[in-house]
């Protein structure tokens, strides 16, 4: 018997799902000190990559065409903030620009201006027999798709990585004092080119889930906004992988409210207020967060610096 | 017998600024090697080569005896170097285990690093709490901690830059104590000791090299020098003007205690100030400041004067007492680049900059530009025209300028922080000479120097703040030095 | 040459310049896309300037708005605000005119419509005052702030055109047909463009006036230079100035969505050109120079008109046009990192 909760919560963890993987992505590129906008770019560079060789090939070349689509992109973003030392928002604003504009061009040349819905094969969820058994949570946490259980096994993975390895070390120490970090032999150029091609990359999976997970479909501008709210997730959730993944179950949540009220007949708000929600939320989110103090020293560091 | 390190012919250059030209340098095993110069010799150039920071233009580095070509941090680390730098190269926000363990590679357990740091302390007797967190410890901690960083990576030469530099009297003699024990403790061990402090590089070395704007001056046997041939080869023959040489040579010049006549200009009852965060950081502080005199601060860095200087400049308010100020007060912070230039915008906006915020209306800049050029001239400050922008300038112009700036209006009070902070000998005394004018013109001048010698040299009074607490002790060395660590 | 003639030529060869360089980058982009660049570069040359009526009633009409935009990010900037928002500051200017002028019935005095364009003035004011709060009292990084209030803004006017300003037949997601009285008179017989261009033009010229001749200019800049120094040594109230500068920039940014609103459309509709996100990099290549704006807005007003004619008479999609501009921005970053690593 599925009640109006358990979709909402299913719905939830669904939106949650490609939002968590791009900001665990921005989690690790600001660690190191970076702050890339240009996600929402690479997300929808990823959504388009990801429908057109799913289109073509198959559902999981398209997640890994996704996946190659933002790291594509986001290697333009990370040769110009992490090597010619140009301003991560300027760059991230352009990447973005461009991102929009080149799948616009690309879909056009695809598939044509006439605007005919088209449709990709998704991936369905994957039930785990036992556990989506659980009242409640079971159907939201263990009936999705693979892509969801990848979280499941990506989050504490990253968490113990942060702590546990020189290498997350080396990283939270470039987020931190660059220049201790270069003291100690690491090299900061280095580890801050790889923490953002990581992010890159997530964002691409983001974008491919988006489409091959979710809505099936490809549409201009489809990210909306995602990349920036997965840069509020990323405050929200003080920068480390348990906290992010908390905070996109929450955006994910806001998002999928706007289904929970529809099946429960309150029609009488308009569903701009819904489309709203999330951004609304971000921003009280950030209000509340008082952010500045917990995050990586060299972010909070950086001004805008124009030639 | 190799040397544990050598380093020959190296130069470097920034775009045609010669920073170091065919300097070599023998680090005997078992020695502390003193490296002397003035500030902007080249000394932590040179070593940043030899530690593989920068890539020289020219020249070889050496250690114990092996030729290193791509020189990285990593390899000088892997070979046994292990430097400690002049501005900590710790993180702040980690704990000490994190900041020991930085660098290494692979999977990364704390108890083992921490039980490292312990084996460390006991070995040497620097010991440290490896769970705190760096920005909570000391000073003199951090670079303990620092020290330690590099012994846990099995160092064998050490270079230091400048350790005594922040360090109270006692606290430095400590180090330079430890310095002679380690390089004696081992035949493969060494030490190179950048500094250009006379007295400390005499009290400990064995071996001294001087540099001079980028060459190899002399070099020798310690005992082979006195003070007075290091200070004639870190000057040079051209530049021993009486100011000079009391920079190089410190001593604590006598007196006239005639300012007693002249009126209070900043007083201070029962005040105290907190930091950014709301912790008290100066707990019920009194003093005054004359006009006419030059008051000198003595502490340990971190101890409240940031926060004490500040408030007394008018940019901080106190959280209780009363401080007596004047409207206008002269304010010349520590770090130029940050707080006290803007490094794109001309000298004349520089200039203007003074009392930008309660200017109204137009800004008559032809008449302001006119200014700056005649302040320029008058303070001899090397420009060529209010033009330029003030990153252009060199640092001891751009600080005559800003204390030139701060002084032009004739303020009845000035506060200044670390007035000679990374200036050569003859800035040093321009700043001086300076600061002593605007008091024989009836200044009232209070500033800090995280260096005794400056404070000892420069002030009328002397007054001491240790965790807070401010008090006025005689104008002599050893009672500053203990009040300065709270052992009086 | 002397030092003064030399400043009035810079910036024009500057311009020059990034032309040059635009059409570069175009050609490249079409050729690389497959389409028949020479077809495609004289659609777009007729449609940009190929007639009076093109120049004035497609490309500068379109500048007009850039104009406004691109000042209002150029003064944030300046003060070192980085207020991505000017899109939702502009649609809530568009929105408060709107919203003012069907409170004045069918057959208003055309006095009123000054009224009109305060309306619009002060609600992107607001709209930038609220990242400008949430920024000071919460340290919320204004990037973030002002993207999310961009989409409030538009899910806002979506409610808007489709509830309480909804045209009478409530039929089209759009407001009521503006009264003749409340719209700008046109500057050009027979053309479309409108009063608002000089609205653009004269301020301007009074930002970089202010900018360089004023106190309060000197204090926005030096704030937007080095924060720290200026409150240090320049005891200047960093908070007021940053709070000041934002409202400004919103201000400009509603200008230009109520001088959309009365000039252009004459309605509120459900959509928008993306002027505001256009506005960067106008204000980029421009060099955050107020005058230099109105060069930069007229380039981009030329290459969104011709990009249109471009996409109807050769096919070649709009969207090609948003990736110049955002090459352009990018080889101005990287040509500025150039020249500065030889520092």
């Amino acid at each position: 018997m599925i009640t109006p909760l358990d979709d909402f919560l299913e719905a939830a963890v669904r939106t949650a799902t490609p939002l968590a993987l791009a900001a665990l992505g921005e989690c690790v590129t600001e660690r190191g000190g970076v702050i890339n906008i240009g996600l929402e770019g690479a997300i929808v560079c990823g959504a388009l990559a990801a429908t057109i060789v799913a289109g073509t090939v198959g559902v999981a070349a398209g997640f890994a065409a996704g996946a190659a689509a933002g790291l594509l992109i986001t290697l333009i973003f990370a040769i110009f903030t992490v090597y010619l030392r140009a301003d991560q928002i300027i760059t991230g604003t352009a990447i973005t620009l461009l991102s929009l504009g080149l799948t616009g061009l690309v879909y056009k040349s695809f598939y044509g201006t006439t605007g005919v819905g088209l449709t990709i094969p998704t991936i369905g969820a994957v039930e785990i027999p036992l556990l989506s058994r659980i009242p409640v949570i079971g159907r939201a946490l263990f009936a999705q798709p693979v892509i969801t259980y990848a979280l499941y096994v990506l989050v504490p993975l990253m968490a113990w990585w942060f702590m546990r390895t020189h290498s997350g070390l080396a990283l939270r120490a470039v987020g931190e004092s660059p220049d201790a970090a270069v003291a100690a032999g690491v090299r900061p150029r280095r580890v801050q080119a790889l923490a953002v091609l990581f992010g890159g990359v997530m964002a691409g999976l983001a974008g491919s889930t988006l489409v091959l997970a979710q809505s099936g479909t490809f549409v201009e501008n489809m990210s909306a906004g995602k990349g920036f709210i997965a840069i509020a997730i990323v405050v929200l959730g003080r920068w480390t992988p348990f906290g992010v993944a908390g905070a996109a179950l929450l955006f994910g949540g806001a998002s999928a409210l706007q289904y929970l009220f529809q099946s429960l007949g309150w029609n009488e708000v308009p569903y701009q207020l819904f489309l709203a929600l999330p951004y609304v939320l971000t921003l009280v989110v950030l209000a509340r967060a008082s952010g500045r103090a917990a995050a990586p020293a060299a972010l909070a560091r950086r001004k805008l610096t124009l030639g | 017998m190799s040397f544990a390190l050598a380093l020959s012919g190296i130069s470097k250059s920034y775009g045609n600024v010669a920073v170091l030209h065919d300097v070599s340098l023998q680090v005997r095993p078992g020695t502390v090697h003193a490296l002397l110069g003035e500030n902007g010799a080249g000394k932590t150039t040179l070593m940043r080569v030899a530690f593989g920071l920068v890539a020289g233009d020219a020249g070889d580095v050496e250690i114990e005896g092996v030729r290193v070509s791509e020189h990285t941090p990593a390899h000088a680390i892997a070979r046994g170097l292990g430097m400690v730098h002049q501005h900590f190269s710790l993180v702040a926000a980690m704990t000490v285990t994190e900041n020991v363990a930085l660098g290494n590679h692979g999977g990364f357990t704390a108890a083992t690093v921490a039980e490292q740091i312990r084996t460390v302390g006991e070995r040497t007797g620097l010991t440290l709490d490896p769970h705190a967190r760096v920005r909570d410890l000391p000073v003199s901690a951090q670079q303990r901690c620092e020290i330690v960083k590099a012994l846990a990576r099995d160092a064998r030469v050490l270079i230091l830059d400048e350790p005594t530099a922040v360090l109270a009297p006692d606290e430095a003699q400590a180090l330079l104590r430890w310095v002679r024990e380690f390089a004696a403790q081992h035949p493969s061990h060494a030490v190179v000791l950048i500094t250009h402090k006379l007295r400390d590089a005499l009290a400990v070395a064995d071996d001294v090299t001087v540099l001079r704007r980028g060459t190899r001056v002399a070099s020798g046997l310690a005992s082979t020098f006195t003070e007075v041939s290091l200070a004639d080869a870190m000057l040079g023959p051209t530049e021993r003007t009486p100011a000079i040489e009391a920079e190089v040579m410190p001593r604590v010049r006598p007196h006239t205690d005639s300012v007693g006549a002249h009126h209070v200009v900043l007083q201070a009852d029962a005040v105290t100030v907190h930091d950014n965060r709301g912790v008290a950081r100066v707990h019920s502080a009194s003093f005054n400041v004359r006009a006419g005199e030059i008051v000198g601060l003595a502490a340990v860095e971190g101890s409240g004067q940031t926060e004490l200087l500040r408030a007394v400049a008018g940019l901080r308010e106190v959280a209780s007492g009363r401080l007596h100020r004047p409207p206008d007060v002269g304010f010349v912070p520590e770090d130029r680049h940050g707080d006290a230039l803007l490094l794109d915008a001309s000298l004349t906006e520089n200039y203007a900059l003074r009392d930008a915020g309660s200017r109204r209306g137009r800004v008559p800049w032809r008449e302001i530009a006119a200014r700056t050029a005649a302040v320029l001239a008058r303070r001899d400050v090397r420009a060529n025209g209010p033009h330029i922008n003030a990153r252009t300038l060199s640092g001891g112009n751009q600080q005559k300028f800003v204390l030139a700036r701060a002084l032009e209006d004739t303020p009845p009070a000035l506060v200044i922080e670390n007035p000679t902070r990374g200036l050569d000998f003859r800035a040093t005394a321009a700043v001086h000479d300076a600061l002593h004018d605007a008091r024989d013109a009836g200044i009232a001048i209070l500033f800090y120097s995280s260096d005794l010698d400056e404070v000892l040299t420069l002030a009328d009074r002397v007054l001491v703040l240790h965790n807070g607490v401010l008090r006025q002790v005689p104008r002599e060395r050893e009672g500053v030095g203990r009040a300065m660590l709270g052992l009086t | 040459m002397n030092a003064s003639a030399r400043r009035l030529t810079a910036p024009l060869l500057r311009l020059a310049v990034l032309v040059a360089v635009t059409l570069v980058v175009l050609v490249a982009l079409l050729v690389a896309s497959g389409f028949d660049a020479s077809t495609a570069l004289q659609a777009m040359a007729r449609g940009a300037f190929g007639s009076w009526y093109a120049i004035t009633s497609a490309t500068l009409v379109r500048a007009v708005p850039l104009a406004l935009t691109g000042l209002a990010v150029a003064i944030a900037f300046r003060a070192g605000l980085l207020n991505i928002g000017a899109e939702g500051q502009l649609l809530a200017g568009a929105a408060a005119a709107t919203a003012t002028a069907s409170l004045f019935g069918a057959t208003p005095s055309a006095l009123l419509l000054p009224l009109v364009l305060l309306a619009g003035v002060a609600s992107g004011a607001c709209w930038a005052g609220i990242a400008s709060w949430l920024r000071q009292r919460f340290g919320v990084l204004e990037v973030i702030s002002t993207i999310m209030l961009n989409f409030v803004a538009l899910y806002v006017v979506g409610w808007l055109v489709r509830g309480p300003l909804q045209e009478p037949s409530k039929f089209y997601p759009q407001s009521m047909p503006l009264a003749k009285t409340l719209q700008l008179p046109a500057l050009l017989e027979g053309t479309r463009l409108h009063v608002g261009a000089l609205f653009a033009v004269t301020l301007a010229g009074a930002a970089w006036w202010w900018l360089r001749e004023t106190a309060g200019g000197f204090r926005l800049r030096a704030v937007g230079m080095n924060p720290s120094a200026a409150a240090t040594s320049g005891r200047i109230d960093v908070a007021r100035v940053s709070m000041y500068a934002f409202l400004a920039s919103g201000a400009l940014a509603g200008l230009a969505g109520a001088v959309e609103v009365t000039g252009v459309t004459y309605a509120l509709y459900d959509h928008s050109p993306g002027y505001g996100y256009t506005a960067i990099a106008v204000a980029l290549l421009a060099r955050l120079n107020p005058i230099g704006v109105l060069g930069t807005a007229v380039l981009f007003g030329a290459l969104q008109a011709g990009g249109n004619a471009m996409q109807r008479d050769a096919g070649v999609p709009v969207a090609l046009v948003n990736m110049v501009e955002a090459v352009l921005i990018l080889l101005v970053i990287a040509g500025d990192r150039w020249r500065g690593s030889a520092r």
